[in-house]
């Protein structure tokens, strides 16, 4: 079976029909992006992945399993902002997901479990080009480098899907594509299935092995929400993305970790 | 130039005491007409009477404790303010973080809190007089109700804001509500809820010099409002001096803890 199934999946808001009729799968390892007009239910779409929300008819499956109705480790995200913990140093902030999984009561851990932890943080921070600053506080931290440590935050967890709404919107066009190149090259290394909510159509085709478009098909000018947005564009894009565009991530990862 | 980009440069500190040293001057002339007129006034005492004084209530052992009394009001009502904050703060704590964060809690208790914090906190001193007599406990419980409520409201507005993306993070990266709060809700509160305890500081001792002016037998209130019956203004001026003085290190101590302790802080305010 498919890795993430979405079946007929709606979602409403009293008369407001936000989504309707989704229905599509998607693999293990594709790099899925997503776009669509402002109000399409983009963000009500990943809500409902990440289990802030439910959906109001249909069923959404990880690895065959319902999701659960509320957040979990299975499924990492990066926001466009406001995703890290300001009173604690970059390394601190990636060792923060490993610390609550080994130390229930305290949320800390000490000795050699936290050395051990240390040194798998620090590879995350390695890996994102962030080990320079590990020492440094996020609001010492430039907009860039917020997000990278925003996503080795998510990514030391292992996610089985990695979330990422609008994740560079706010960042300069110069910094935009340093993420780019960092991002494919995390996801050839580190074999991640990444879903990516954008409305930077060219970004959309650049990074995806795939990308789907929602957009409402019907649309009653009389009753403006009477009907949702669906998916009315799926293309795959360039299968062999991983492989030939490999040489442009070696340049930012010596050393492959996964 | 424009008075807003004016600046006193290297003069600052000169600019600092200024007041201080006018207000002791304009006491001095003052002191000095009224003695010239009568050299018995009690009003306005001079320097020298205030000194005298001030070596008798630092210096000379009381007949009934055997220590000065500056020294036994000192202790009694440090002793009192430090237990009421306290206590106050450790209410605030963990109701404010219950309520801000559990909405199940907040539900439940934040109405009430909020109708509580409106009780004027003098009102109902008759009442604890009543329950806990004139015993120590009175005038710490005064402090506590004064000052509780409103750390209690602070922290749960402070836990509050922190963003919904951070808390959905905190959650994907496996965390359970007691990792939340104690690794994430609680160094945010942390720092604001010291910085609303500064700002408590004067209610405190408001409550706390009322508390000990009706009902105690020590204490810096107690002393302040004894001595009122004699115009024993050469104790009353210095003891007022002595409590501010004692306000502002407690002031300047939390600020200096605060910024010790959470460095962080005031480079996320930025």
């Amino acid at each position: 079976m498919s890795y993430l199934q979405i079946r007929n999946v709606w979602k409403t808001y009293e008369d407001n029909v936000i989504l309707e009729k989704l229905n599509f799968t998607i693999e293990k390892g594709e790099f899925c992006t997503l776009i669509g007009p402002s109000g399409c239910g983009k963000s009500t779409f990943l809500r409902m992945l990440l289990g802030q929300d439910t959906p109001s008819r249909g069923t959404i499956l990880l690895e065959d399993q319902p999701l659960s109705s509320e957040p979990g480790s299975d499924r990492g995200v990066v926001f466009q902002k406001y995703t890290l913990f300001p009173h604690l140093k970059a390394l601190e902030n990636v060792m923060l997901g490993l610390e609550m999984e080994h130390s229930p009561l305290l949320g800390k851990v000490f000795g050699s479990t936290r050395k051990r932890i240390k040194e798998e943080a620090m590879v995350m921070l390695k890996a994102v080009g962030l080990e320079q600053s590990a020492h440094k506080y996020p609001s010492e931290l430039s907009g860039g480098m917020q997000q990278r440590l925003s996503i080795a935050q998510a990514l030391v967890k292992k996610p089985k899907i990695l979330l990422l709404d609008e994740p560079f919107g706010a960042l300069d066009p110069g910094s935009r594509a340093d993420m780019h190149v960092l991002v494919r090259g995390l996801w050839q290394t580190y074999g991640l299935t990444v879903f990516m909510v954008t409305h930077d159509v060219k970004e959309a085709f650049e990074l995806g092995t795939r990308l789907l478009v929602f957009d409402k098909v019907r649309n009653d000018p009389h009753a403006p929400n009477a009907y949702g947005a669906t998916l009315v564009n799926d293309i795959k894009l360039d299968r062999n993305k991983r492989k030939y565009k490999g040489e442009t991530y070696d340049t930012i990862n010596e050393t492959p970790v996964a | 130039m424009r008075l807003i980009n004016l600046n006193a440069g290297r003069f600052t500190p000169l600019l600092k005491i200024l007041p201080f040293v006018i207000l002791a001057l304009i006491y001095w002339i003052a002191a000095d007409a009224r003695h010239a007129l009568n050299p018995e006034d009690k009003l306005l005492p001079t320097f020298e009477a205030i000194g005298d004084a001030i070596k008798i209530m630092v210096m000379e052992p009381d007949e009934l404790t055997g220590e000065p009394i500056l020294y036994t009001d000192t202790v009694a009502s440090l002793s009192r303010i430090a237990q009421g904050l306290g206590i106050a703060t450790i209410i605030g704590l963990i109701f404010g973080i219950v309520q801000g964060t559990l909405p199940l809690f907040r539900a439940l208790l934040s109405p009430f809190s909020a109708a509580i914090s409106l009780i004027p906190p003098i009102a109902i001193l008759p009442i604890l007089l009543i329950i806990f007599g004139l015993d120590e406990s009175a005038k710490v419980a005064l402090i506590v109700i004064g000052v509780a409520p409103f750390l209690v409201r602070d922290t749960q507005q402070y836990s509050m804001e922190l963003s919904e993306e951070l808390l959905i993070k905190v959650q994907t990266l496996g965390a359970s509500t007691w990792q939340i709060i104690l690794r994430v809700v609680l160094p945010h509160v942390m720092p604001r809820l010291l910085d609303a305890l500064r700002l408590s500081l004067g209610a405190a001792w408001l409550f706390l010099i009322t508390a000990e002016a009706i009902a105690s037998s020590e204490g810096l209130g107690y002393r302040i409002f004894l001595m009122r019956r004699y115009m024993e203004m050469d104790v009353i001026l210095p003891y007022v001096a002595w409590i501010t003085l004692l306000a502002f290190v407690m002031d300047w101590s939390l600020a200096v803890i605060i910024r010790k302790v959470f460095p962080w802080y005031r480079k996320e305010k930025k």
